[in-house]
């Protein structure tokens, strides 16, 4: 039996990996990418503590994260999409017109 | 009540508020409506006049004005001795200066608008006498105020004529300050308004103190110069007698009939009117006489020099109001009133008469262009000549009595100011009677100053404006035997007739001394003429020799004691600067406005540092966004 | 017949039938709104006719639940306070339809919608018995009035609207923050009648005190808060500042009356020295200011601080002639003031300008306009016989009944207020004509009808008073009952600054 602290600890290094890659990469794709690395280390939280605890709900609020994840990826490449149409870049720090 | 006195003064309001619409079709016919409204008036006062004269006396609320809580005024009438001797003089005088007008204002773009605004006056002062409270009072007080203010800016094309009427509604407004302070405290004290209630609860405050912005006054005394506060804007007292000079700006017939014959007595007729309240205080007396004596002298000396004829004659009506006031302030009501009713006549007439003058030479004004009018104008110069003996106290005509009362009266009063009241009142007795001559001989004798273009328009006035002097002439003449006194034969009739709401000051004096102190001013008349027959018809350059001699205080009499120009220094100016730069430009621009632009500009700066916050850099809020929650657990498990 | 629901929303009901008019046809839009103003006004006499004069209840009361949770209701009714309100508004509502016959060119629809939109929330205004409701009308009333002046206005036409929006919206939010507190306070409700009937802790009423002083002050507006009426009185079109004038600044003295005093009482009596002490220098101040202007517009938006120094002199002279004196002043006002912005809208457009030095010898061009601008003149100096006396007369009299020294200080205002008027009337009127105003038209028969009814009531009220001031007597009498007569053992403003300290 593998102890719930290794699932915990992997969990968190997912996450603190996404959180780092996201801050300091400049392509969206990238940060995108570390997105998706951060939900999957949330998610692998919340099966193993599911399982600890011994209630489903956990896995079961999964399937809606992977769900939401999906259709969050397919909008946010659509937007990338569209950016890199009228801008010719996915580089995030050429992106700040919402300052103005 | 009786009908006619409902009539009194709604004939002259009706005739005012119909003159002023027809106007435009009346054109020249605009005088039957007021002249018509005056005698109708001039009847219901003969009629109120014998009522009275027969011992009824009305006491009667028209319709309630005003109700607020304790607070219950009305339209009302009192007509007793004091109103109807009042209504007579207005509505006679009235009557006559509407007739005088006819011809005066003849051929005037606005002659309609004239005879709407006389009756309008005519009305307003018959409110003010008739009211039977004080309220009613200050209605009149103020609405005469407003006819006097349009009729002196009757022909308002003119900046100067402008000015001299919104100069008089301005100081008469500082001295309406005082009155309906004063009002308000009558209210405060008695809890009524009205004449009689408030009369006879008067002498029940005797003693009583009242507290003003910090300074406790006794009560009867707070009251008494408050009320005279508004007596002294009014009547053109010390130190608010600037407005009457300029005054002169308006018609002549309005000259005669407000600011000589009825409105500018006002004051006088207040006092009178509130000889309880003022009995209560011998400060307010003593104050009123003292203010009476000096505007008196001071008012007789500019008379001395002014070469205009209608503002001597000005400066001589100020100098005889301060005779009733000295009158009221010895506790002569009685002799007041009577030097008021003498006065309206004669000075009426004085002032008609240089309407006359100014008529016949073409608007001409000084006297300096004029002399040997006598041989043009015959009637103005008989009726002119009774008018200034009348004034000089020529003994048998009005003046002589009414004068005379009044000095004997200050001479034997108890109130200490009397005497001092009495040397002056001797003095400009004598000053008055020289001035007057003065005007008269530079009018009507010597050789004409004038133009040749003026001399050849010389011609005695119309009809229409001559009877109304012969008329005035008969008053100034005979007016004063109503108050013949007992030394002379006669019986003091009317201030017999005046006792019962003026009470009866008498004179308890040896016929010795009556007829040493009636010889005293008699001569002191009598050689003011001779004065001025000496320096103005036997050594006509003396005048000249004795203005160079004493330049320095003949600068200060022609200029009327700089006290315009002192006003203007001490008030007007700094009014004006302080609104400008004080008020508009600082507090309002800048303090108050720097607050008000300056916060929303302050929070505009402020969010002007935080935008930059807001670099657009999506992994920039993420961090914070990280670190916040990073900070947060911490703070949870720490915590 | 829910008599008061129609008052408020007949002219916004009516001002959407303006909206399909076609445009490019004024005649039919201006017909239209004309007879919906005077349907309206129509609508309204009941209200005086049947009201009765015997009871301080409130009349024609209309009550429906209405947001059930919070327990708010839609509530209507008036008193003899607020019903004189409502017909002054109806009234001018009428003269500034009429005003604007010529004056507005631009965008005449939708000037005549704003117009009726904003008489329905003015009138709402006077008739709410529920905080809530009032709250919203309060606000919604400032819409149509922001885009009055802000479309119609002169030349610097935005810098005044957003001014004056900002300033009364920053007051009311305080104001909401104490209807808030007072919901709490008073037991989960808003309507007044019900909050009336407590008695709160005086701290809590101080506090509420000075957060519904700061809606009602702006409005008024008092001295120090006044800097926003002379920008939108003078860039505001005609009908604006009529209705401005007329009745929108009646509002925050309106507000005292029916909040402040009833609500906390005890308050009000330890405020009322502070209160009369900004009075004295609003009337001071605001007429010392109008010596130097040079626009006539502004100079009228001046003495209005002035004249409106009087009326919460009396209100906040606690004593039935104040209070009385206060309600009259406020509806001589809107009628003088309304008057005076008529009268200078009727020159201003023959002349197009507002600066005094442009006119001069007026009387002898216009010789009844004239007349009529003198009776306007003599009714804004308190002269007997109109309207603007018997106001100041009972005001200085509960003045000086409560402090004598206050009526002595405002009794100034007369003097310095006959010296500006009446120096107003001679450079425009007076003096030698200026030479530009030669041959410009007589005033016409539509401008005759639109200030013979103000030259009327000024006569009517001046001399005979009673015709309102019975209204009020009852309600009056009622509200003064509940302030208690006794003086606190400090009052001050030292002490009542102490007081809210914890």
């Amino acid at each position: 039996m593998v102890p719930l602290s290794w699932y915990l600890l992997l969990a968190a290094a997912l996450f603190a990996i996404g959180l780092y890659g996201f801050l300091t990469r400049r392509n969206m794709i990238v940060m995108f990418l570390c997105i998706e690395l951060m939900l999957n280390g949330a998610n692998l939280n919340l099966v193993a503590l599911s399982h600890y605890l011994q209630d489903l709900r956990g896995q079961i609020f999964t399937f809606f994260v992977i769900a939401v994840a999906a259709a969050e990826a397919a909008i946010g490449l659509g937007i990338m999409l569209a950016l890199f149409r009228n801008r010719r870049s996915v580089y995030s720090d050429s992106i700040t017109s919402l300052k103005e | 009540m009786p009908l006619y006195l409902v009539l009194l003064p709604l004939a002259p309001l009706l005739s005012f508020l119909l003159t002023l619409l027809s106007g435009k079709w009346m054109g020249s016919r605009a005088h039957r409506l007021p002249i018509l409204a005056a005698s109708i008036s001039l009847g219901c006062a003969l009629a109120a006049g014998w009522d009275v004269a027969h011992g009824v006396v009305t006491d009667a609320d028209f319709y309630t004005w005003i109700t607020a809580g304790d607070l219950q005024v009305s339209f009302g009438f009192l007509v007793d001795q004091l109103t109807a001797a009042m209504l007579i003089v207005v509505t006679s005088i009235s009557l006559l200066v509407h007739i005088y007008s006819v011809g005066y204002m003849q051929g005037d773009p606005s002659y309609p608008r004239f005879f709407a605004y006389l009756s309008l006056f005519t009305f307003s002062m018959l409110m003010l006498v008739l009211g039977n409270n004080f309220l009613q009072l200050f209605f009149g007080w103020e609405a005469v105020g407003l006819s006097s203010y349009l009729l002196i800016g009757f022909w308002h094309q003119k900046k100067s004529a402008a000015d001299a009427g919104k100069k008089a509604f301005i100081v008469n407004r500082f001295g309406d300050f005082g009155l309906s302070l004063g009002i308000m405290l009558v209210f405060v004290t008695f809890g009524t308004l009205h004449y009689q209630e408030v009369f006879q609860a008067a002498p029940g405050i005797v003693g009583q103190q009242f507290t003003l912005l910090g300074l406790t006054f006794e009560l009867p005394t707070l009251i008494a110069l408050l009320l005279f506060c508004g007596a002294v804007g009014k009547s053109a007292m010390i130190p608010l007698h600037v407005w009457l000079p300029d005054a002169m700006e308006g018609p002549t017939p309005v000259s005669a009939l407000i600011h000589a014959a009825t409105m500018v007595t006002a004051g006088v007729f207040l006092v009178a009117r509130c000889n309880p309240l003022f009995e209560l205080s011998s400060v307010a007396l003593n104050v009123i006489t003292v203010v009476g004596a000096v505007t008196c002298l001071f008012a007789a000396t500019i008379a001395l020099v002014q070469t205009d004829i209608k503002r001597v004659v000005a400066y001589s009506t100020v100098s005889q109001l301060s005779y009733m006031f000295v009158a009221c302030g010895v506790g002569a009501y009685s002799a007041g009133i009577f030097h008021l009713f003498t006065h309206a006549y004669f000075k009426a007439l004085l002032f008609l008469g240089c309407g006359s003058v100014i008529h016949a030479m073409g608007g001409e004004q000084d006297v300096r262009s004029m002399g040997g009018l006598k041989k043009y104008l015959p009637i103005t110069y008989w009726t002119f000549l009774l008018a200034s003996l009348s004034i000089s106290g020529a003994p048998g005509l009005a003046g002589f009595f009414s004068k005379d009362e009044i000095l004997l009266m200050a001479y034997t009063t108890n109130i200490g100011s009397g005497r001092f009241a009495w040397f002056i009142g001797l003095v400009v007795a004598f000053i008055t009677a020289f001035y007057s001559f003065r005007l008269f001989f530079l009018t009507f004798h010597g050789r004409f100053r004038g133009s040749t273009e003026q001399r050849d328009h010389l011609h005695e006035s119309p009809p229409v404006m001559t009877v109304p002097l012969i008329l005035l002439a008969v008053g100034a003449v005979t007016a004063g035997w109503l108050g013949s006194p007992e030394i002379l034969g006669g019986h003091s009739m009317w201030d017999h007739f005046m006792a019962p709401v003026l009470g009866r000051a008498e004179a308890h004096v040896p016929h010795f001394t009556e007829w040493l102190l009636m010889g005293i001013s008699v001569f002191a008349g009598l050689s003011g003429i001779w004065l001025a027959y000496h320096l103005y018809v036997r050594r006509p350059e003396l005048p000249g020799q004795l203005r160079e001699s004493f330049s320095e205080t003949y600068r200060w009499l022609v200029n009327k004691y700089y006290v315009d120009e002192f006003y203007v220094a001490v008030l007007v100016q700094p009014a004006i600067n302080c609104s400008r730069y004080v008020l508009s430009a600082f507090a309002d621009a800048t303090l108050i406005e720097g607050v008000v632009n300056g916060v929303p500009r302050l929070i505009g700066r402020a969010s002007g540092r935080l935008r930059r916050l807001q670099s657009g850099h999506v992994q920039h809020y993420l961090a914070a966004m990280a670190s916040g929650a990073v900070g947060l657990l911490v703070w949870l498990y720490l915590v | 017949m829910p008599i008061l629901s129609v008052l408020i929303f007949f002219p916004m009901l009516a001002a959407l039938l303006v909206l399909p008019l076609d445009k490019d046809r004024p005649e039919r839009i201006k017909a239209v709104a004309l007879a919906v103003a005077v349907s309206e006004f129509l609508l309204s006499l009941p209200l005086w006719s049947s009201f009765d004069k015997t009871t301080h209840l409130m009349q024609f009361v209309e009550r429906h639940r209405w947001i059930e949770p919070w327990n708010v209701q839609y509530a209507l009714g008036v008193d003899g306070i607020s019903v004189l309100f409502v017909l002054l508004t109806t009234l001018l509502t009428v003269l500034c339809v009429l005003v604007s016959w010529r004056s507005v060119t631009e965008k005449p629809k939708e000037f005549f919608v704003a117009l009726l939109f904003l008489e329905g929330t003015i009138v709402g205004v006077f008739c709410a018995l529920d905080l809530f409701l009032f709250y919203i009308f309060w606000e919604a009333m400032l819409i149509p009035m922001f885009l009055i002046i802000g479309v119609w206005g002169g030349p610097r036409r935005l810098y005044a609207t957003v001014k004056f929006f900002l300033y009364t919206l920053v007051g009311s939010l305080l104001m909401l923050v104490g209807i808030i507190v007072l919901y709490r306070a008073g037991g989960n409700t808003f309507d007044i009648l019900a909050l009336a009937e407590n008695q709160y802790p005086i701290r809590l009423q101080l506090v509420l005190f000075w957060a519904f002083f700061a809606a009602f002050a702006v409005k008024v507006p008092m001295w120090p808060v006044h800097t926003w009426l002379p920008d939108a009185h003078t860039e505001a079109p005609t009908a604006g500042s009529v209705i401005l004038a007329g009745i929108l600044i009646k509002m925050g003295a309106y507000g005292f009356l029916r909040f402040s005093m009833p609500l906390f009482p005890n308050a009000t009596r330890m405020m009322m020295e502070p209160m009369m002490i900004l009075s004295i220098i609003g009337i001071i101040y605001g007429g010392l200011i109008c010596i130097s202007q040079s626009d006539i517009k502004r100079l009228i938006a001046y003495s209005s601080v002035s004249h409106m120094g009087f009326v919460t002199l009396g209100l906040f002279s606690l004593n039935t002639q104040g209070v009385e004196g206060g309600i009259l002043q406020m509806i001589n006002h809107g009628i003088v003031t309304g008057a005076l912005f008529l009268a200078i809208g009727i020159v201003y457009e023959r002349t197009h300008s507002r600066a005094i030095a442009d006119y001069g010898g007026l009387a002898s061009v216009m010789p009844v306009f004239a007349g009529f601008f003198m009776l306007f003149t003599l009714a804004a100096i308190g002269l007997p016989g109109t309207n603007g006396f018997v106001g100041e007369f009972l005001v200085l009299l509960g003045a000086f009944s409560s402090r004598s020294w206050a009526a002595v200080f405002a009794a100034t205002g007369l003097i310095i207020g006959a010296w500006y008027m009446l120096w107003l009337y001679q450079r425009v009127f007076f003096n030698p004509p200026n030479p530009g105003l030669q041959g410009i038209a007589a005033i016409n028969g539509r401008e005759i009808v639109v200030l013979v009814p103000l030259a009327a009531l000024i006569l009517v009220i001046g001399f005979v008073p009673n015709l309102l001031l019975d209204y009020m007597h009852v309600s009056v009498a009622h509200l003064l009952a509940r302030i208690p007569q006794a003086e606190p053992a400090a009052t001050g403003p030292l002490h009542a600054l102490a007081a809210l300290l914890p």
